[in-house]
């Protein structure tokens, strides 16, 4: 037998590639993106110190406030829509209803397709010209006016509501999934109790499930900030710049405009609001849990 | 007995209005789900004169298969016209690797992290928790810069490596929540018949993998089969997946618009993730379950 | 016949399976009524069939002289306790058993009052404003008996509460829930697996296999005389000893012979008379063997070989071999046996059980 000393070397070796990729791949990048926003760098990068000059132009640019707009309009509308319709649909389903594996299946199909996809697909249905306003003229509905796709606010509406189309299978499943972990005697408890079962939903079961319903959201939420595909696929940012987003901005001033000390402040805004925002649930979800099982 | 009902047996069931409902909902909700489905097959069998006359709901008057044989061959991408078949065999030969790859480290770190805690195990798991959970375009521009440096930007060795990167996360928290799950007294029983950190891992935590593995198969081919960001960016002009050849063909501006060969190449597209699911019924939803990462 | 919960010809079936046939039980108003048997025996299903939380496929459920079966549990007048406590995990002590009452629209006082009484009763007045995940298995059970009890119900229905909790707790609130009995008169219905349960909190036992009750008894007769080997295999702890053999006209009477064993059967309290020729299953409870002083100058006496034993503090158990047959004994802790022993045994016929080896029913 190899002395324990060894083993463990083992184990230590076993995560090289692992360390090579922490160190350089994520903790390296973030440091060098960091860096070059305090730089004037345009296409190629450039050492030098400016301060925060890149953040200020980041913020008087009109272009970024859109993105920030839009991503906060798509955030809650998705978000919210999401969890609405995936409630209701994984409740909906758990009432021992006949046929449940043909509708979940229907229900969760969309989040199989790439964001790609789905922009392309709703892009398409909600085309100006012959997508449903067309459809329904043909009917003899011929007032039917639905050009919101074309109309510079109205649009990111649209791209979130191709996102809940996507995503709310996904809610929809994870809940699914919580409604069937209840034990089944809170049911008949509350059934014996006299409780309606709107009244279980709302006052037992939803409090039970928090923790699902955050994980739900904490999903929701890496997809919103990631929000990049649908848009490009969608509305290619337009109409004009009407449906821009972060990861966009980011994205366009790195390979296409050729401005990456912009493009990385724009980066490290979005990292930092990221840490804030998650930093404290991700310690509190896996670390202090680990204390207390220690 | 006086009452006229005598209960007895079962309580008869009425519909109530409730389970009407119920049902008027779940029906409406499948249309709203299928209804893309439906208009992205009927305008791929359509012809050009007939989506421009018609509306999008309607089926196809005659049936016609050149829009599937010109998106598959012959559309364009910008200058090359060679149909998303060129995208096809791309996605999977960036696909295929990148799974394998990124389960294998995914498996390898999860084990070594739930059980042989090695010394900044701690370290890893914040970084790849905070890996899961970062806007990728704070990585992307320096990534580029070391791909460059080591002669892998744009390359296909290079995708594979970045989608093992950024795979790695999920996976790793996904075997270490497997892991954390087997009895530690399996690994100390090992560890008495005189297993090193390989032979337990090969023989003893492989071998009872099996669900965990589909799960991750189930994720990583689907997640790297629809990626778009970092095909676009990391592939070349050789090597560009299924998803940005689509989005090329769709938005490319030379000509009139074809939906049917772009409804035709999107639904090429949306294939294999679509076989997956369908074929992986459940599995794919306890991957949906496993990938929330639950603490 | 005056009855507090009466089921009468009761089947629940799923599918094409019968887990409950033709099943008839009427319980007395503040009887204490204990459904035993093993798992799968249909007992939790009669429980939730008579507390309307599934649905009978056949057959009646009356409560307090009223057909209730097709009454929805809240309107039935029952109060259950749940095996899993069954808790609202996000709401305190108070809230959880003031919940159901404040649905129900009961007037801010009575609610006070019912939950004041309840907290009262089974003392977790300090507990109130807790929440059910501060509270310990024991304390758990507790509130969720006084969820029950709030309710003012004519009948508690109670679905093995005590299997969750650690031995000496389930001892404790055992005994509470015998006196909260002793206080409250109510009828209870209690489904256990445990027969110590069964036998020190019951009137009646029911003992259930199959989909079906095999005997409705009280506690000793269900021990003394079981009235079949199922019955008599299922309760007692050890288990009886049974030897097979068949009875034989012997010059003092009906004998039995078996297993390499003879014993005259004179003094046996049977139902029907014993007729020789008859294969038979001859059983015997270990505290019910003569054994060793007390065995001396019996009739039919025989010398065992002890096997092992096994000191359990107040008394021994002690395995023997006799003939083929083994078989183990309870006795005084007083004196030790080892191995090889030869020790004399004597047969309390008066005590015995004698079954049909065919039919398993007592004769």
């Amino acid at each position: 037998m190899k002395p324990l000393r060894l083993r463990r070397l083992s184990a230590q070796a076993a995560l090289i590639p692992t360390w090579v990729i922490v160190i350089f791949a994520y903790l390296g990048t973030i440091l060098w993106t960091i860096r070059i926003s305090f730089t004037s760098s345009g296409i190629l990068p450039k050492y030098d110190f400016v301060g925060f000059e890149q953040y200020e132009r980041l913020f008087r640019s009109a272009r970024w406030i859109i993105s920030v707009q839009n991503l906060a309009i798509f955030g809650v509308m998705f978000i919210v829509g999401c969890l609405v319709l995936g409630f209701l649909m994984a409740v909906f389903l758990d009432q021992r209803i006949k046929g449940e594996g043909i509708f979940r299946t229907i229900f969760l199909y969309p989040y199989a397709m790439s964001f790609i996809v789905t922009g392309l697909v709703w892009a398409w249905i909600l085309n100006p010209t012959l997508g449903i306003q067309h459809a329904m003229h043909n009917w003899g509905w011929t007032s039917f006016s639905f050009d919101w796709l074309a109309r510079g606010d109205r649009a990111i509406y649209m791209v979130g509501f191709a996102g809940i189309w996507q995503s709310a299978g996904l809610v929809m499943a994870i809940l699914l999934a919580g409604l069937r972990g209840i034990d089944e005697d809170i049911w008949k408890a509350a059934r014996v109790d006299g409780i309606p079962t709107w009244r279980v939903y709302i006052s037992i079961v939803i409090p039970m499930m928090s923790g699902m319903f955050v994980t739900a959201i904490v999903l929701l939420a890496i997809a919103v900030v990631k929000v990049y595909d649908i848009v490009v696929a969608m509305t290619g940012g337009g109409p004009g710049i009407s449906t821009e987003v972060p990861a966009k901005f980011v994205i366009d001033y790195l390979f296409n405009r050729q401005n990456i000390a912009l493009a990385t402040a724009a980066a490290s805004v979005m990292f930092v609001a990221v840490l804030v925002v998650l930093g404290p649930w991700l310690y509190r979800q896996y670390f202090r849990k680990e204390r207390r099982a220690a | 007995m006086s009452d006229p009902i005598h209960p007895r047996g079962a309580k008869p069931r009425h519909l109530t209005p409730g389970r009407i409902g119920l049902y008027a909902f779940l029906v409406f909700a499948a249309a709203f789900f299928l209804l893309p489905f439906y208009v992205m097959v009927v305008t791929s069998f359509k012809t050009m004169p007939e989506i421009q006359q018609g509306n999008i709901f309607s089926l196809p008057s005659k049936l016609t298969l050149a829009p599937w044989v010109t998106a598959w061959a012959k559309a364009c991408t910008g200058v090359n016209c060679e149909g998303i078949r060129v995208g096809v065999l791309n996605s999977f030969k960036i696909m295929i690797p990148s799974t394998f790859l990124s389960i294998l480290l995914g498996a390898i770190n999860g084990y070594a992290l739930s059980f042989w805690r090695p010394r900044g195990g701690n370290l890893i798991f914040a970084v790849l928790l905070m890996g899961a959970f970062i806007p990728y375009q704070v990585y992307l521009y320096p990534l580029v810069r070391m791909l460059s440096m080591v002669s892998l930007y744009n390359t296909l060795p290079g995708i594979i490596v970045v989608h093992v990167i950024f795979g790695m996360p999920v996976m790793t928290l996904l075997f270490r929540n497997y892991y954390a799950a087997v009895p530690v007294d399996l690994f100390k029983a090992a560890r008495i018949d005189g297993g090193g950190f390989w032979t337990i891992f090969t023989r003893v935590m492989l071998p009872m993998s099996g669900p965990i593995l589909v799960v991750a198969a189930i994720l990583q081919v689907t997640g790297i089969w629809n990626d778009f960001l970092f095909g676009l960016i990391f592939a070349g002009r050789d090597h560009l997946p299924m998803t940005v050849e689509l989005n090329n063909i769709v938005n490319t501006t030379t000509g009139t618009k074809a939906y049917n060969v772009n409804m035709a190449a999107t639904i090429l597209t949306a294939m294999v993730p679509l076989i997956v699911y369908f074929v992986s019924g459940r599995w794919f939803v306890r991957g949906i379950a496993a990938g929330a990462v639950k603490g | 016949m005056d009855s507090s919960v009466s089921v009468r010809d009761l089947r629940i079936s799923y599918g094409a399976l019968d887990v409950i046939r033709d099943l008839q039980l009427d319980i007395a108003p503040g009887e204490f009524l204990v459904l035993l048997g093993p798992s799968g025996c249909g007992k939790s299903t009669l429980l939730n069939a008579i507390a309307g939380l599934i649905d009978v496929s056949d057959g009646e459920v009356w409560i307090n002289e009223r057909n209730v079966t097709w009454d929805e549990p809240k309107d039935r007048g029952i109060g259950m306790v749940f095996q899993s406590y069954a808790l609202y995990p996000q709401m305190t002590v108070e809230k959880n058993l003031s919940f159901g009452l404040r649905v129900a629209k009961h007037s801010r006082e009575d609610i006070d009052k019912r939950v004041a009484r309840a907290a009262e009763i089974l003392q977790i007045e300090p507990l109130l404003k807790r929440r059910p995940s501060n509270l310990s298995g024991g304390q758990r059970q507790r509130v969720a008996i006084g969820r029950a009890l709030v309710r003012d119900a004519d009948v508690f229905l109670f679905d093995e509460p005590l299997s969750n909790l650690d031995a000496k707790l389930r001892v404790d609130l055992r005994v509470e829930i015998k006196r909260l009995h002793q206080r409250l008169r109510s009828t209870m219905v209690y489904v256990t697996h445990d027969q110590i349960e069964a036998l020190t909190l019951a009137d009646r036992i029911a003992v259930m296999q199959g989909g079906a009750i095999q005997q409705l008894d009280d506690p000793l007769t269900i021990y003394n005389r079981p009235c079949n080997l199922f019955v008599a295999g299922f309760i007692g702890s050890p288990a009886m000893n049974f030897f097979r053999g068949r009875l034989e006209e012997g010059a003092d009477g009906v004998r039995f012979r078996g297993q390499g064993i003879e014993t005259p059967l004179a003094g046996y309290d049977g139902d029907t008379a014993l007729l020789p020729g008859r294969e038979v299953i001859f059983g015997m409870r270990p505290e019910h063997l003569l054994f060793d002083q007390d065995a001396v100058g019996r009739p039919g006496q025989v010398e065992a070989v002890v096997e092992l034993e096994e000191p359990m503090g107040a008394d021994s158990l002690v395995w023997l071999t006799l003939g083929e047959a083994r078989l183990s004994v309870r006795c005084g802790s007083g004196r030790r046996y080892r191995p090889g022993d030869r020790v004399p045994l004597a047969f309390d016929i008066s005590r015995a059980s004698i079954f049909d080896a065919e039919t398993e029913r007592r004769l």
